[in-house]
C-alpha cells in the first residue's frame, strides 16, 4: 500500500517513539542491574548476573534472590502501575492533577488496609479487599462529584485534598484504637516503601498490572476521543459513561493492590504521565506504553537513590517521591498544567 | 434522507424541546435559528444521539438514529460540537480519530488514505504534525469539520461552526461545509446565530420559538415577518447585489 509523505512521516514518527521505548526500556534494565549490585553486599555486573541464575554462591544467591530483587522489581512494578494508574484518572477525568496520591484514592486504600489489620486480621486477601474497598469508596465520590457537580479540575483536587485528610485521619483514629503489633504494621502504610513485598505480593500485582495495561490499550482510541472533549467523544461513538467507570475502577484497583502491599507511594502517578506526554503528545497508543516504563523507570531510580545514598537501604522511596513530585505538582500548577 | 419527528427532550422534566419535526435532502444545508436558549444545540445534540430524546424518530435512509448503538450513529452522523477542548493531538492524529468509529483494534491503511485525501482536500497537509491547540480559531475548526468528515458520514451537524471566527475565516468554513455538502452529497444541520451567514449559505431554515418549530423555510419563502417573529427585533431582507440581507430596522 502507498502512502503520500503525511502519513509516512506520521508512522516514521511513530517508529522513532518505539525506539525511544525501547532506549527507555534498556535504561530501566541497566539501573536495574546495577541496583541488585549495590548495597552493603556489593556485587559486580558478572556475579549479578550468575546470581540470578542461581550459581553465585550460597550467600549472593540468596542476597539477590531474597533481599534486593523482590524490592527492584516490586519499584518497577509499582511504578508501572501506579503511572498507567495516573495516566487514565488524568484521562478519564480530564484532569491534568488527577493521580492516585492527589484525588486521595491511595489514602483511602490504605484507610481501609489499616481497618482491615485492626478489624478483621492481617491477611492478604482481607487487607487487599479493604484496601480496594478503600480506593472505590474514594474513586466514587470523585465520579460523583464530578458528575453531578461538574466541578472544575481544580475543585476536583480539592476535593481529593479533603479526602485525604479525611481518610488520614480515619486512619489514626483507627490506629487510636490498635495494639503495639498492629500499630507498628499500620504505620508502616502512611510511609511507602517497596522494600516489604513477597514474590507472591509481587506476582498477583505484576498480573494485575499487565491486565489493566492491556484493557487501557484496548481503550487507547476512546482516552484520545475523551480528550478531545466529553461531547465530541460522544459524537465518535464513545460510551463515556461506561468508558469512566471502567477506566476509574481498574486505576483504583492498581492503586489499591499497589498501596495494600506497599503503602502510599505519592506523585509518581503524576509525574511519570506528564514526562510520557512531553516526550511522545497525546496520542494514548504511546502514551499508556510510554508512561509504563516511565513509571518503572522512575520509581525504581528513585528507590536505588535512597539506598545509595543514605545507606542504610531503610529509607522509605515513599518520601523520596514525595520530595521530588511536591515541588513538580506546584511546577504544573503554575506553569498550567500541559 | 433526514427525517425528524416528534422529537421530545426535557432536561430534569424542563421541556426543551416539543414535538420538532422536519426533514432534509442529501446535498441539502439547514440552518436552524432562534434566540439563545431556545434548544438549537440541543436539538443536535438528539439527532446524534448525545442526548436520548424521550420521544420521537430520527430517519436516516430509513433506518432510525435513535435505536442504533452509539457506535453505529458515529459511522453515518459526523459531529462538529460549539467547543471543543484543546487536545495536545496533532492534526493527523486528530483526523485519524474521526476513523474510530470504523477502527478495530488496528489503524487499517483505508483509514490513513482517508485521513491523507481529507486533509489534502481540507488544505491543512502543512499543519499535519503541529498539535491542534497551537492553531488559530479558523484552522482549529477546519480540522474539527476534517474529523467529522473523516467518519464518512451521510450526515454533519455543525454547532454554531462560526461563532468565535472573524468574516474572512467564517466565509472560508461556510464555504468549505456547503462544498463537501453538494460534492458528496450529504445533509448538513448547522446551528447559527449570525443571520447574514445563515441566509448566503443554507438551503432551508429551521426557526425554533420556545422548543418548537416555528416555521421550516425553503430559501426562497424566507421573510422578515417570521424573523422578526422568532427574534422578537423587527427586521427587513433587502438585496446587496447577489446577496440577500437581513437589517434590523
Amino acid at each position: 500500500m502507498k502512502f503520500n509523505t503525511v502519513t509516512r512521516s506520521y508512522r516514521q514518527r511513530i517508529q522513532h517513539q518505539t525506539l525511544a521505548l525501547a532506549a527507555t526500556l534498556t535504561l530501566a534494565l541497566i539501573v536495574a542491574v546495577y541496583a541488585v549490585g549495590r548495597g552493603a553486599y556489593s556485587l559486580s555486573p558478572l556475579q549479578v548476573f550468575r546470581a540470578l541464575l542461581g550459581t553465585a554462591g550460597e550467600r549472593a544467591d540468596v542476597v539477590v534472590w531474597n533481599i534486593r530483587l523482590p524490592r527492584i522489581v516490586a519499584s518497577l512494578v509499582v511504578g508501572w502501575g501506579l503511572s498507567v494508574s495516573g495516566l487514565s484518572i488524568q484521562s478519564m477525568l480530564r484532569n491534568p492533577l488527577g493521580s492516585p496520591s492527589t484525588l486521595g484514592i491511595s489514602q483511602g486504600a490504605a484507610f481501609g488496609a489499616a481497618a482491615a489489620i485492626v478489624f478483621a486480621g492481617a491477611g492478604i486477601v482481607s487487607v487487599t479487599f479493604f484496601a480496594f474497598m478503600g480506593a472505590m469508596g474514594a474513586t466514587l465520590i470523585i465520579l460523583l462529584l464530578a458528575h453531578l457537580k461538574r466541578l472544575s479540575p481544580e475543585a476536583i483536587i480539592l476535593s481529593g485534598v479533603a479526602l485525604s485528610a479525611l481518610f488520614g485521619s480515619a486512619t489514626i483514629l483507627i490506629q487510636y484504637m490498635a495494639t503495639d503489633i498492629q500499630l507498628a504494621s499500620v504505620v508502616f502504610w502512611t510511609f511507602g516503601d517497596t522494600a516489604r513485598s513477597s514474590w507472591r505480593e509481587i506476582g498477583l500485582l505484576t498480573v494485575v498490572v499487565a491486565l489493566t495495561s492491556i484493557f487501557f490499550m484496548t481503550q487507547r482510541w476512546d482516552m484520545n476521543a475523551l480528550d478531545s472533549g466529553e461531547e465530541a467523544a460522544r459524537g465518535l461513538g464513545v460510551n463515556v459513561e461506561r468508558l469512566r467507570l471502567q477506566g476509574m475502577a481498574a486505576a483504583a484497583l492498581i492503586a489499591a493492590l499497589a498501596t495494600a502491599f506497599h503503602g502510599v507511594i505519592a506523585f509518581v502517578g503524576l509525574i511519570a504521565p506528564h514526562m510520557a506526554r512531553r516526550l511522545v503528545g497525546a496520542d494514548h497508543s504511546l502514551l499508556i506504553p510510554f508512561a509504563s516504563v516511565i513509571g518503572a523507570l522512575l520509581l525504581l531510580s528513585a528507590d536505588t537513590a535512597g539506598r545509595v545514598l543514605v545507606g542504610s537501604g531503610a529509607l522509605p522511596v515513599g518520601v523520596l517521591t514525595s520530595f521530588l513530585g511536591g515541588p513538580v505538582f506546584l511546577y504544573l500548577l503554575v506553569r498550567g498544567y500541559r | 434522507m433526514l427525517t425528524v419527528s416528534g422529537i421530545h427532550f426535557s432536561y430534569n422534566s424542563h421541556p426543551a424541546l416539543s414535538d420538532i419535526h422536519f426533514s432534509l435532502d442529501a446535498g441539502q444545508v439547514l440552518g436552524v435559528l432562534g434566540v439563545n436558549g431556545a434548544g438549537k444545540s440541543t436539538l443536535l445534540k438528539c439527532l446524534n444521539r448525545i442526548l436520548r430524546p424521550q420521544r420521537g424518530a430520527v430517519l436516516l435512509e430509513k433506518a432510525n438514529i435513535l435505536e442504533m448503538r452509539q457506535r453505529d450513529v458515529a459511522r453515518r452522523m459526523g459531529y462538529v460540537p460549539q467547543r471543543h477542548a484543546d487536545s495536545r493531538l496533532t492534526v493527523y492524529e486528530a483526523v485519524l480519530l474521526g476513523r474510530r468509529p470504523h477502527m478495530g483494534w488496528t489503524v487499517r491503511p483505508k483509514d490513513y488514505q482517508v485521513v491523507e485525501t481529507l486533509l489534502a482536500e481540507m488544505a491543512l497537509t502543512h499543519l499535519s504534525h503541529r498539535p491542534v491547540c497551537d492553531l488559530s480559531g479558523g484552522e482549529v475548526q477546519q480540522v474539527m469539520i476534517a474529523r467529522a468528515l473523516a467518519q464518512s458520514p451521510r450526515v454533519l451537524l455543525l454547532d454554531e461552526p462560526t461563532s468565535n471566527l472573524d468574516i474572512k475565516h467564517q466565509l472560508e468554513v461556510m464555504k468549505t461545509i456547503r462544498r463537501v455538502v453538494r460534492e458528496q452529497q450529504l445533509s448538513a444541520v448547522v446551528s447559527i446565530h449570525d443571520l447574514n451567514l445563515a441566509v448566503r449559505f443554507a438551503d432551508a431554515f429551521l426557526f425554533i420559538k420556545d422548543h418548537r418549530v416555528y416555521a421550516l423555510h425553503a430559501k426562497d419563502a424566507l421573510n422578515a415577518a417570521t424573523i422578526s417573529d422568532v427574534y422578537g427585533v423587527e427586521v427587513s431582507l433587502i438585496n446587496a447585489g447577489d446577496h440577500l440581507m437581513v437589517v434590523p430596522r
